[in-house]
């Protein structure tokens, strides 16, 4: 009997601590919390491409609890839809900083929605972390990017392409959306091509609105434009949604891989989902990231995201990996400065390195741009990549493009004395 | 002792078991020059692997090259031992690539795939079209003269020039003296022959004779006979090119027209019959595609032998699902608010958007896979590269055919005599007897599903997402403006001229520039002419 109520007791005990831990716990995650931004949008025409970032920023903070918080508080996601429309992007980062006081946003895809919320961000003082690859030319002191710079992706796609291994093309057909991305990287790209000793005979460049979605007389176009008697490839800037009927144009068209390949800077894992890629093995896509590398970080990533989202059809993609980066970063930041104070943060975010999910280490540069490796992939009947090409080591992202004149002489540098996103001489801090 | 006699028995048959493995692996690993250098990680060794794989001439090497452009030739990763492999996930069945018979099975985690860039695949390509010159199909010999006409390889000539003797096919021999010929002009060749080899090249339609011959007509060709052959070989191509491309350009109008038409029928009813704005009439195509998408999942788990009649049978389930949905949207919603065109206008609005956030929230915001059945894939060759593709000509077949069927309804039942009678006058045809709420009902149910019948044939041409209903939406008000409100045969016009236009004003102007010169135009021409192409006449109009 005594040993049976000393064990009574100690039930009570276990079970009041319990009580009063739960308690102070919820204690704790009600006004002790560190909150993140979710600035992506879950309907409109972007939802698309947006919702699965949300979803795998979800997954990393729930992560990031799992392993005890940040500064031994929970991480809270606060999540806002702007629902694929520019301006409302401005208005939900606005509420985001001031009203809902995040200490950091992860958000954005297109270049345009970036562009609307860099000033809220600026006039705020706070922190944005940018996951897509993007056509480069803009450095802010508060935003981080964490996809890649034309010179990441595009540059060396296109050196993959004159190579010898990548088929010694030397007529260009580059292909776009009209908007400032595709433009912009296209510019880049014939100032590129012709200090290679490629003329503007060879190039031909195209735009395309939105959502496009008949192809028939481009492809036409572009196949009599390689059957000019020169090695011919297709460089695609083309965006989202018109991806899936241009791809189900050229398989009709029976443009093959081996004769005229096509290499495109916006077409991932999840934008093949929803193509049957058995007519399109060989095109070529250029990423830092693909589902398809083997090493035991990104087995860990697909594993721990098809648990997050509970179907293993889902695929993993190069922003996602962006914001796996960009977010341990910032937790290392964080843990670093010891707080969560944007200025200090910022501080202790340059020479942060995260090891890569396809090998190698990330680090945040002072222009806020990362290095990353570069990857060529071939795509398959699966669905997947191959990679066919990569770079040695990692490339540092450069903001300001060395082929554009005016851009060339531009350098971008967040550390002291340099304050400047786009200086040429140096300003101190003081004069800034 | 017995234990003893046991086991030695035991041992022997291990042994003799053992040995019999030993040979049977030793045959499965009797080896072809260059098999082993496949499996290596350089592409350049595997490319030599491939030479070496071809020249040996061993009957399996077509084979085994086959099967690594298609990629179905694995190596396993504890041994490195070649095998073609055909399955998926846990059960991949192996075929020995020396001897072709199958030789077991195995999981996917203990294969791995031989890589293969394009680099590869077009040696591979080379290489096949060299073995398959004598191969017992027609097809496959006619691909194979293509291939080389692609890739022109001199090593080549001798083993052409015996094919082309024995070869009986009218086609295949075309493709091989075209194949010869790319051989024959090269600089090394002499003058009389490669002129020949020019004039063949000339009198062919092959999309790639031009750029055979593009190189010959510049200044990098020494000889000026040959350049003067070239230039006029080319000029003929060219201007017979002119031609096929014009058919091209008219048929790429018609079936862009096709598409606009199929997406527009449905609006032509209930917008210019019933007068109702509905701006949901995008989502009841985008309805249609994702009925598609669910009735090929369902052939593709229960019959996938029966997959090319997935779109047969979802035609009549897109035109049930949508038409259902729009009685359930014209009862609950629209009936409420007629006469009323600003306030429908933005219900409907409303309704576009419940209804895309819907089909997000079950299917996933990502694009669906809809599959091309085979009799949709592919394209009939015209002449000099200029194609037709079949996807598009079934799509321009289906939106005749849907319009037609649209028309008899309305002409010849007596439903379709209901629904005029209601719409002429609506008061008269109540005192006839006419229900004319239920006609209202029966009326927005047929447009909405005829633009469910539409979403199947988009679905094999665009995205299945749940945006593929606003892309179409402004292009399907522009045809039935254009055409004349409440005139089907005003769509039929409107739709095509409209793709025509646009189809020949995008090379000139780009895609961008060639949208907006239209929707200008035909706000010009609104202006001029308020009831479109064809406008209807009487005093039904004019109330």
């Amino acid at each position: 009997m005594k040993s049976g109520s000393s064990k009574l007791k100690r039930w009570a005990a276990a079970g009041l601590m319990t009580g009063a831990l739960s308690f102070s716990s919820a204690l704790a995650s009600a006004q002790e919390t560190i909150k993140v931004g979710i600035l992506h949008s879950l309907s409109g025409t972007m939802a698309i491409s947006e919702t699965t970032l949300k979803d795998a920023m979800l997954m990393l903070i729930e992560d990031q609890n799992a392993k005890g918080g940040l500064l031994g508080k929970k991480l809270e996601a606060v999540v806002v839809d702007p629902a694929s429309n520019w301006p409302l992007f401005a208005e939900k980062a606005r509420e985001l900083i001031s009203k809902e006081q995040v200490s950091a946003v992860f958000g954005c895809w297109t270049s345009v929605s970036r562009k609307s919320v860099l000033p809220v961000f600026e006039e705020l003082n706070s922190m944005l972390f940018y996951p897509v690859q993007y056509e480069g030319e803009e450095s802010s002191r508060n935003v981080f990017y964490t996809g890649a710079a034309p010179n990441q992706q595009a540059i060396p796609a296109v050196e993959y392409l004159m190579s010898e291994d990548g088929g010694g093309a030397t007529r260009f057909a580059l292909l776009g959306t009209d908007y400032v991305y595709p433009r912009t990287t296209n510019k880049i790209l014939r100032a590129f091509l012709n200090a290679k000793g490629i003329s503007d005979a060879d190039i031909m460049e195209e735009y395309t609105p939105f959502g496009h979605s008949d192809w028939q007389t481009i492809v036409s176009r572009v196949k009599a434009f390689a059957s000019e008697g020169k090695k011919t490839a297709v460089v695609s800037t083309i965006n989202g949604d018109a991806n899936v009927p241009f791809y189900k144009e050229l398989a009709n068209q029976g443009v093959k891989a081996e004769d005229l390949p096509v290499v495109a800077f916006s077409v991932g894992e999840e934008e093949l989902a929803g193509i049957d890629t058995g007519p399109l093995v060989g095109h070529l896509a250029a990423w830092n990231y693909f589902m398809s590398v083997e090493t035991p970080e990104n087995a860990d990533f697909i594993k721990k995201w098809h648990a997050f989202i509970k179907d293993k059809k889902r695929v993993t993609n190069d922003p996602m990996e962006a914001h796996y980066i960009g977010f341990k970063m910032w937790v290392q930041a964080v843990e670093q400065a010891g707080t969560t104070d944007v200025d200090a943060v910022r501080q202790a975010m340059y020479g942060q390195k995260v090891k890569n999910l396809t090998g190698g280490v990330a680090v945040m540069n002072v222009n806020h741009h990362l290095s990353k490796p570069v990857l060529i992939g071939e795509v398959q009947a699966d669905g997947q990549f191959e990679t066919v090409w990569s770079t040695d080591g990692v490339v540092i992202g450069d903001a300001w493009s060395d082929f554009i004149p005016e851009s060339a002489k531009l350098t971008a540098d967040w550390t002291y004395p340099w304050v400047c996103g786009n200086c040429e001489k140096p300003k101190f801090a003081a004069s800034y | 002792m017995r234990d003893l006699i046991k086991f030695v028995a035991l041992f022997l048959s291990a042994l003799a078991f053992a040995s019999v493995a030993a040979v049977a692996s030793a045959q499965a690993s009797e080896t072809l020059p260059g098999l082993t250098l496949l499996s290596e990680k350089s592409a350049s060794k595997r490319a030599k692997g491939i030479e070496q794989l071809a020249d040996s001439g061993h009957p399996s090497a077509a084979t085994i090259l086959n099967a690594m452009a298609e990629g179905d030739l694995y190596f396993r990763k504890r041994d490195n031992q070649l095998f073609i492999a055909t399955g998926s996930g846990d059960a991949f069945v192996l075929t020995d690539p020396v001897s072709l018979d199958e030789v077991g099975t195995a999981s996917g985690k203990e294969l791995k795939k031989v890589r293969v860039n394009n680099k590869l695949r077009r040696l591979i390509r080379g290489f096949l079209g060299g073995l398959n010159l004598t191969h017992s199909d027609a097809k496959v010999r006619l691909e194979a003269a293509s291939n080389l006409l692609k890739n022109p390889d001199p090593d080549q000539r001798t083993i052409l020039m015996k094919a082309l003797e024995k070869e009986g096919d009218d086609s295949v021999v075309r493709a091989m003296s075209l194949a010869i010929a790319a051989i024959d002009i090269r600089p090394e060749v002499p003058q009389e022959k490669r002129i020949a080899a020019v004039t063949t090249l000339g009198d062919s339609d092959a999309s790639e004779v031009r750029a055979l011959l593009t190189p010959l007509t510049g200044d990098a060709e020494n000889d000026i006979e040959v350049r003067q052959a070239a230039i006029i070989a080319l000029d003929a191509v060219e201007d017979r090119l002119v031609l096929y491309r014009a058919i091209g350009g008219v048929f790429q109008g018609i079936s862009l027209g096709s598409v606009l038409l199929l997406a527009a029928i449905g609006l032509a009813i209930t917008f210019g019959v019933m007068g109702v704005i509905n701006m949901a009439h995008g989502e009841m195509v985008m309805i249609g595609a994702y009925v598609t998408f669910v009735i090929q999942e369902a052939f593709r788990s229960a019959a996938p032998e029966y997959f090319g009649l997935s779109l047969a049978v979802a035609v009549p389930a897109a035109f049930l699902a949508s038409g259902m949905i729009g009685i359930g949207l014209e009862r609950s919603v629209i009936r409420w608010l007629y006469g009323r065109p600003l306030e429908t206008l933005l219900a409907t609005w409303g309704v576009s958007l419940i209804l895309q956030q819907a089909v997000r929230s079950i299917f996933g915001p990502t694009n669906r896979e809809v599959g091309n059945p085979e009799w949709m894939s592919g394209a009939m060759e015209l002449a000099g590269g200029v194609l037709l593709t079949y996807n598009r000509i079934w799509i321009i077949v289906f939106a005749l055919a849907v319009l037609f069927g649209v028309w008899a309804l309305i002409r010849f039942t007596s439903i379709g005599l209901e629904m005029r009678a209601v719409t002429q006058n609506r008061r008269m045809a109540n005192a006839m007897g006419i229900r004319s709420a239920r006609v209202d009902a029966l009326t927005f149910g047929l447009g909405s599903g005829v633009a469910g019948m539409a979403g199947v044939a988009l679905s094999q041409i665009d995205n299945v997402s749940p945006n593929l209903g606003q892309s179409y939406i402004i292009d399907s008000f522009m045809v039935v403006v254009f055409g004349g409100v409440g005139n089907l045969w005003g769509t039929l016009v409107g739709a095509l001229s409209l793709g025509v236009v646009n189809k020949f004003l995008e090379p000139v102007s780009g895609a961008v520039l060639a949208k907006i010169i239209v929707l200008v135009a035909i706000i010009l021409f609104i202006q001029r002419r308020p009831r479109g192409l064809f406008a209807l006449k009487g005093r039904a109009v004019e109330n």
